[in-house]
């Protein structure tokens, strides 16, 4: 096979939990030189780069963060890496860009390798946009020739022609951030390696690095790309690596991997949680969560919850903050990370807008008829008056709404839409129609 | 490729992940035209993990040429920034070192410096070329540690940010050396034929500088004690090495061949040599430091390498 752009070979990368201890201070590699003299330096020598051989013994602490990963990408194609945080993605990305080596298995390239794990890498705030287009460019293999050729196209795709001479450190980040993938997207390798670098930026600018994103692709070139946002590895990618604890869990198209992945992680649904047992807890000093469910108005946590029942979300929380100055926000949102709606404890139009100081309860009720059916996921802010969040945590809950309608006219298909909410609608009979005109003089 | 992996034990998890791709491109490109199309692919080169022992990978050093050149571009461009004197400094501070050390030995009475030749001048070819020493040696020891945001984000040969570093402090020398050219003017010694072997020993000064700096940045990475032992070190190595004296002037015959176990001894007594002639050549201590200086080299690369690998995970 000729057309093999990259094959990753039983990979692996240990890592060790914590900060490193014993040996790691050069004091104590000096008392053990003290103890044998002639022993030390050996110890001093094996320890200070620990061996990446599988002849290293397992200590208790250690981790995989890779563990027996093997595939293959041919050449041209855009391969999305898919999984949970801490699942390897980003340790694999870094692995194939060279940074830091394997524990053990091997990995081929087919050609040069581009990789870009942060934007603007080696921007010196000193330098002028020009020299940093250089600095950076030469960073991520250009060579000079190469960026002097491309340097009116980056510098008109960064849009900063007329501040190419100032130094970087009086750039906005905006600018900073754009004159950074400016250099990156006119990199021409034939592997180009991408993480969440469009999870950055303005609606705009990332609608421009997808586009071009979806350019190199077009080119025939290989890229790898670390997202968390389904929608852009949909439309980005045709294949798929899904990643879970450093291992393999699945690859293939990315329709269906995507579609796997969300489900699965949907099928851990939780609807109610509870961390009272839990000394630690959910929160910090400030809030902190001591249960949180979703149900049925009036139902626990177990009935199922439908499109016309209203939806009680209750949550039993501590704040240790003075009263009348914590307030909780939920946002509803669909998997793929699109918000429906959000609601605030402060805006409820009945009762105080904050929450009594110390352990307390509140419910929040959704209407029936509000939501639509399908996968919802409940996001929690914990925001003090002025707009400081105390507390933040992402898929808090998560439900399934399924569909009950009377599906008077014949449509069983899901509804569209985020929500669907029953509005009042007015139909009168008017005194003439033209139809009626029509059917009444035939 | 030394950690090949057994090959029985490889194929058949190939060959079960490889089908899914198989499909998936069948699936969505429906036909071969579009490999057709695209470039030839370039052949497969491996890496796994490193063996413990490597040398310098020097084509892969040399692929990354302009990038060295871009970061030592980065320090000097940075180096004078929102200074009034600005390079200037260079030459200000031997200046002053070294008016601090005449006028000490002037009052004293008794220069450690041969006849005939200004003391002045033996302090100036001494500073500057420690100088260099001291600041590339400096630099080198903490070039890694400052650079871990690029560690962490880019591969490209590690080696590339300590052997940068000599670049600017080369520059710095460069201009310092109106010093003592000046002074040999004013004092009218003309240098004879050995001046031609100057650069040797500059080259010297430098290549002992880069090799006690490469191991120093290799453990600075790993243990951050390093960083402060450093500055004491080289106080240390100051008066070791005849920055202020001359070897002959000071120290007797039988201790000079051991003295010159000192990268710098050999170096700075070879400069001396090349600008003012002596009636002896100092050829025992130049062999012997450059030996000596090979020697730190060479151990120095093969534990920078040995480090390199883990460095994004330990630094």
């Amino acid at each position: 096979m000729s057309d093999v752009a990259i094959r990753v070979e039983n990979l692996s990368k240990r890592y060790r939990r914590g900060i490193p201890t014993g040996n790691d201070r050069l004091s104590e590699a000096m008392s053990n030189l003290g103890r044998a003299f002639l022993h030390a330096p050996r110890q001093l020598w094996r320890r200070s780069a620990q061996l990446p051989s599988a002849a290293v013994p397992e200590r208790s602490g250690d981790f995989w963060a890779l563990q027996d990963v093997s595939f293959e990408v041919k050449s041209g194609e855009v391969v999305g890496i898919i999984g949970r945080n801490g699942a390897g993605k980003s340790t694999l990305l870094k692995i194939l860009s060279r940074i830091t080596e394997p524990t053990r298995g091997r990995f081929g390239l087919a050609g040069r390798v581009g990789s870009l794990l942060e934007v603007g890498t080696g921007f010196h705030t000193e330098l002028t946009g020009r020299e940093n287009i250089f600095l950076n460019g030469s960073l991520l293999g250009m060579s000079r020739a190469e960026v002097l050729q491309k340097f009116d196209e980056i510098a008109a795709f960064a849009e900063i022609d007329d501040f190419l001479d100032t130094p970087v450190k009086r750039y906005s980040s905006g600018m900073q951030m754009r004159l950074g993938f400016a250099v990156a997207a006119h990199l021409q390798p034939e592997i180009l390696i991408v993480d969440e670098v469009l999870a950055v930026g303005d609606l705009e600018f990332q609608k421009k690095c997808l586009g071009k994103m979806d350019e190199v692709a077009k080119g025939g070139r290989t890229v790898l790309l670390v997202s968390h946002n389904m929608t852009a590895v949909r439309q980005l990618c045709r294949v798929c690596l899904w990643l879970e604890s450093g291992r393999l869990k699945r690859s293939g198209p990315a329709e269906k991997v995507c579609r796997d992945y969300v489900s699965a992680e949907t099928s851990t649904a939780s609807r109610s949680r509870s961390w009272d047992a839990d000394p630690a807890g959910m929160g910090n000093q400030l809030f902190r969560l001591v249960s949180a469910a979703v149900m049925p108005a009036n139902g626990t946590s177990e009935d199922p919850i439908t499109t016309r029942t209203p939806v009680w979300v209750e949550l039993e929380c501590e704040t240790a903050t003075r009263p009348d100055s914590v307030t909780v926000t939920l946002l509803f949102s669909l998997p793929d990370g699109t918000v429906a709606f959000g609601t605030s404890l402060s805006e409820s139009p009945v009762g105080e807008p904050f929450l009594p100081a110390g352990r307390c309860r509140c419910v929040c009720e959704v209407p029936a008829n509000l939501l639509n059916a399908g996968e919802l996921v409940v996001s929690l802010f914990a925001v003090r008056v002025g707009g400081e969040v105390l507390f933040k945590c992402d898929n808090l809950l998560r439900l399934m709404v399924h569909d009950e309608s009377d599906r008077r006219f014949g449509w069983y298909g899901r509804r569209v839409g985020v929500v669907r909410p029953q509005l009042v609608w007015h139909a009168a009979a008017s005194q003439s129609c033209r139809i009626l005109e029509g059917l009444t003089n035939e | 490729m030394i950690h090949l992996l057994n090959q029985e034990k490889v194929e058949p998890t190939l060959g079960e992940v490889e089908t899914p791709f198989r499909q998936a491109s069948g699936e969505l490109s429906g036909s071969d035209t579009n490999s057709a199309s695209s470039p030839a692919v370039p052949p497969l080169q491996y890496y796994g993990a490193a063996p413990s022992w490597r040398l310098v990978n020097g084509r892969e050093l040399w692929r990354h040429r302009e990038l060295l050149w871009m970061l030592a571009l980065r320090d000097l461009k940075v180096r004078y920034r929102q200074t009034i004197v600005g390079i200037g400094w260079v030459v200000l501070s031997p200046l002053a070192m070294g008016s601090i050390f005449v006028l000490f030995f002037g009052l004293l009475g008794r220069m450690p410096a041969p006849e005939g030749v200004p003391y002045a001048l033996i302090v100036l070819t001494g500073l500057l070329p420690w100088q260099l020493f001291a600041g590339t040696v400096t630099s080198c020891t903490t070039s890694l540690v400052a650079n871990q945001h690029l560690i962490g984000k880019v591969y490209f040969p590690r080696l590339v940010l300590p052997m940068a570093t000599a670049i600017p402090n080369l520059v710095d020398f460069a201009f310092a050396l109106l010093l003592p050219v000046a002074l040999m003017i004013y004092y009218r010694v003309s240098p004879s034929w050995p001046i031609l072997l100057l650069p040797v020993f500059i080259v010297l000064v430098v290549s002992a500088a880069l090799a006690i700096g490469i191991w120093l940045s290799a453990l600075n990475a790993i243990y951050r004690d390093v960083g402060y032992l450093v500055p004491f070190l080289l106080q240390l190595g100051f008066f070791l090495s005849p920055v202020v004296y001359a070897t002959n002037a000071l120290i007797p015959k039988r201790w000079q061949s051991f003295v010159a176990l000192n990268p710098m001894v050999g170096a700075l007594e070879g400069i001396r040599w090349s600008l003012f002639g002596a009636e002896k050549s100092p050829l025992v201590l130049v062999l012997t430091s450059a030996s000596v200086t090979t020697l730190i080299l060479v151990t120095g690369l093969l534990y920078f390498r040995r480090v390199e690998g883990v460095l994004a995970d330990r630094i």
